[in-house]
């Protein structure tokens, strides 16, 4: 088997090289974004005949790259602070949108079926909440025919943007959980079984009965699994839906951002969904390559005006227009020439 | 058995292999050019024996300098983990990498994690192997025992991710649903086995279902390496032993086992090798659960399958503490090998007097 993985790395190697040739943009870093960045990257090459060659090999593992300056942008699910950005020199902006829903496997139940409060699910992954008819569920879904099953808590194994977005919203609703907790690419749970990547949680709730985990809003429709509603910070239900995403994204404060350095986790506003994650790239203000650089921002230029539409097919939510006009002010201080 | 030690360089290459008696001893006149001519020819045997030498000695240098490297790379990349935890690494049980400024980590529960399931994967892969071994040699009809033993190799030519997946999709949910329930069940009122087989939480991922897998992985080697020193052991004793009355079993247990013994200890510590470090299967399954729990029916994790699951999104120290736990999975491994070596020794020793 190690054989074989030396092999794909070799053709894996030659690939990159034959495209560095070709003068492919390079990027590497998250794996959220992937489907949308290459998605994009069809149509671009479709128009432009400029390719990318994406590495979807992880936000940590796309810094160090970046870093190691192996490639032209790195992508990262975590915002980066002012500190770090300085320290190397990056210019960071977001690029794509997304929410991320809590799914369930309970018999009976199907999407949108059961309402969630930040603190009930803080609470469930603190492992406070034990069972599925639990005073504080059964309260939150007075018409639902709660079992009397233990909650089987699922959560990321590897360290993800997701966990990371999703335990700062549970840290912004739950004084506990962000004492006990806190936020990270990779927590310390009290509770739960870990499962990699959000496919993995996917199917681990799919086939465990009681179960409940978190993914990305497309894994949830793409697989049908039953998703919960959330109460807002407006106490306000809601559904997971774009709409709803497109919400929460609108009251991000991303004028007064430093750096773009902002979590939308729990957002203001009666029709917001509270759980979200953006997707950044870090790019050199001095650049390596400035023919590279120049090629990788015409790319996200035309993404930004072009990729709106086929990003809301795949469930993602586009940057809306005044933070584009901001990136494109930012994008001022990366060196053109 | 033949030691390498025990056949010398010299018996070989010293007269390049030739009975020399037969040449030098003819005393004719053509022996003086014979004699020349066989210099000669020596002498570009002796060269080649020479690079033939080199090239093997190299090749097993070259595996102590790798064996060196990685130790020295490891101890380097592990060290900001090392000066960091010192000692108390080893008996944390807290795994909380996201912990500002510093995080807090401690190896106990995957040191645990990886010993249990390969314990509890031993338990039930050497009885079966041994078994099937058994069978195979001394009981199995002539026509059924070339698909048997093809069908174990084929065993271990599969690759782990497909046991991982298999175990994944298939073993857990079979073993959650209708298994572990009935188990759990047995052993309710028993004080201390209900805690070991508790199952307030079943889920199709756990230690005990990780273990399943492993021993399903190993059996194979255990099984292959066994069935081929059985089958060393001469026909003479065996048949002996019948002749004056023996039953199967008292053949196996007193003449095969005895005559095997080091071969199939061999066969185990290869296969215990393999379950210590085995990864992908046991990511899939095994819950990464930093934790020790009372239950084998708890969801757990080993050193190999923390390091796989966080290595990709690891920074700083936490990064380093992984590379610190794949340096004990080294040592760890070393040391069952190191044991399992010594007692052969002995085994050796007693059976050799």
């Amino acid at each position: 088997m190690k054989f074989t993985t030396l092999i794909a790395a070799g053709f894996a190697m030659v690939a990159s090289i034959s495209a560095a040739v070709a003068e492919d943009i390079s990027g590497a870093g998250a794996t959220f974004p992937f489907p949308i960045y290459s998605k994009w990257a069809d149509a671009y090459k479709k128009a432009s005949g400029v390719g990318l060659n994406y590495q979807s090999i992880g936000s940590g593992a796309g810094r160090k790259q970046i870093q190691a300056k192996t490639v032209t942008f790195g992508a990262t699910d975590i915002p980066q602070k002012e500190a770090y950005l300085d320290q190397y020199g990056f210019v960071q902006f977001p690029m794509v949108m997304g929410g991320i829903v809590p799914i369930v496997n309970l018999e009976g139940v199907s999407g949108s079926d059961l309402t969630l409060s930040g603190e009930t699910l803080a609470n469930i992954y603190l492992g406070k909440i034990k069972k599925w008819d639990d005073a504080a569920i059964a309260a939150l879904n007075p018409k639902a025919k709660l079992p009397s099953l233990p909650i089987i808590v699922i959560r990321r194994s590897d360290g993800s943007g997701t966990t990371f977005n999703f335990t700062t919203y549970l840290s912004a609703v739950s004084s506990e959980f962000k004492s006990k907790v806190g936020a990270g690419e990779a927590v310390e749970w009290p509770v739960g079984i870990g499962a990699a990547g959000n496919a993995g949680v996917s199917a681990n709730v799919m086939q465990t009965k009681g179960s409940i985990g978190y993914v990305e809003y497309a894994y949830a429709t793409q697989n049908g699994l039953a998703w919960t509603d959330m109460v807002n910070s407006a106490g306000k239900r809601v559904k997971p839906s774009l709409a709803a995403f497109k919400a929460a994204a609108s009251k991000g404060d991303w004028a007064n951002a430093k750096r773009f350095n902002l979590i939308l986790a729990n957002s203001p506003g009666e029709a917001s969904w509270p759980m979200m994650a953006t997707t950044f790239i870090l790019m050199y203000a001095e650049p390596v390559s400035v023919p590279a650089s120049n090629a990788a921002l015409k790319y996200f230029d035309w993404a930004y005006t072009n990729g709106g539409k086929m990003a809301e097919d795949l469930d993602y939510v586009p940057m809306p227009d005044s933070v584009v006009a901001q990136v494109r002010s930012a994008w001022k201080g990366i060196a053109s020439k | 058995m033949i030691r390498s030690g025990d056949i010398r360089r010299s018996d070989f290459t010293r007269e390049g292999g030739f009975p020399v008696s037969a040449i030098t001893e003819s005393g004719s006149s053509t022996s003086r050019t014979l004699v020349s001519d066989r210099a000669r020819v020596l002498k570009t045997m002796a060269f080649g024996d020479k690079v033939f030498a080199l090239l093997t000695l190299s090749a097993a240098y070259l595996v102590l300098l790798v064996l060196a490297g990685i130790i020295i790379s490891l101890i380097i990349g592990a060290w900001p983990a090392i000066t960091t935890f010192g000692l108390d690494f080893l008996t944390t049980t807290r795994w909380a990498p996201q912990l500002e400024p510093e995080p807090i980590l401690g190896a106990l529960a995957p040191i645990y994690g990886t010993l249990v399931s390969s314990f509890i994967a031993m338990l039930i892969a050497v009885p079966f192997g041994l078994g099937i071994a058994i069978f195979l040699t001394e009981l199995c009809p002539h026509s059924i025992r070339k698909p048997i033993r093809l069908a174990i190799e084929l065993l271990a030519g599969i690759p782990s991710i497909i046991y991982g997946m298999w175990g994944f999709f298939v073993l857990g949910p079979f073993l959650a649903n209708y298994v572990e329930p009935g188990i759990v069940a047995v052993f309710a009122d028993i004080p201390v086995l209900n805690s070991v087989f508790g199952g307030e939480m079943l889920s199709n991922l756990s230690l005990f279902n990780a273990s399943l897998i492993l021993a399903i992985m190993i059996l194979p080697f255990i099984t292959a390496i066994a069935v081929d020193v059985f089958s060393t052991v001469p026909p003479v004793l065996k048949e002996a032993a019948y002749g004056i009355g023996c039953t199967t079993w008292e053949v196996v247990s007193n003449v095969v086992l005895p005559f095997t013994r080091v071969g199939v200890v061999g066969g185990v510590m290869l296969a215990l090798g393999r379950a210590l470090g085995e990864t992908m299967a046991v990511t899939f399954i095994i819950g990464n659960s930093f934790k020790i729990s009372s239950s084998i029916f708890a969801p757990g994790t080993t050193i190999s399958a923390a390091i796989a699951s966080e290595f990709a999104e690891s920074e700083g120290v936490h990064q380093s503490g992984l590379i610190l736990l794949g340096l004990l999975l080294f040592v760890l491994t070393f040391f069952v090998l190191a044991a399992a070596r010594l007692m052969l020794m002995r085994l050796e020793k007693r059976a050799g007097a």
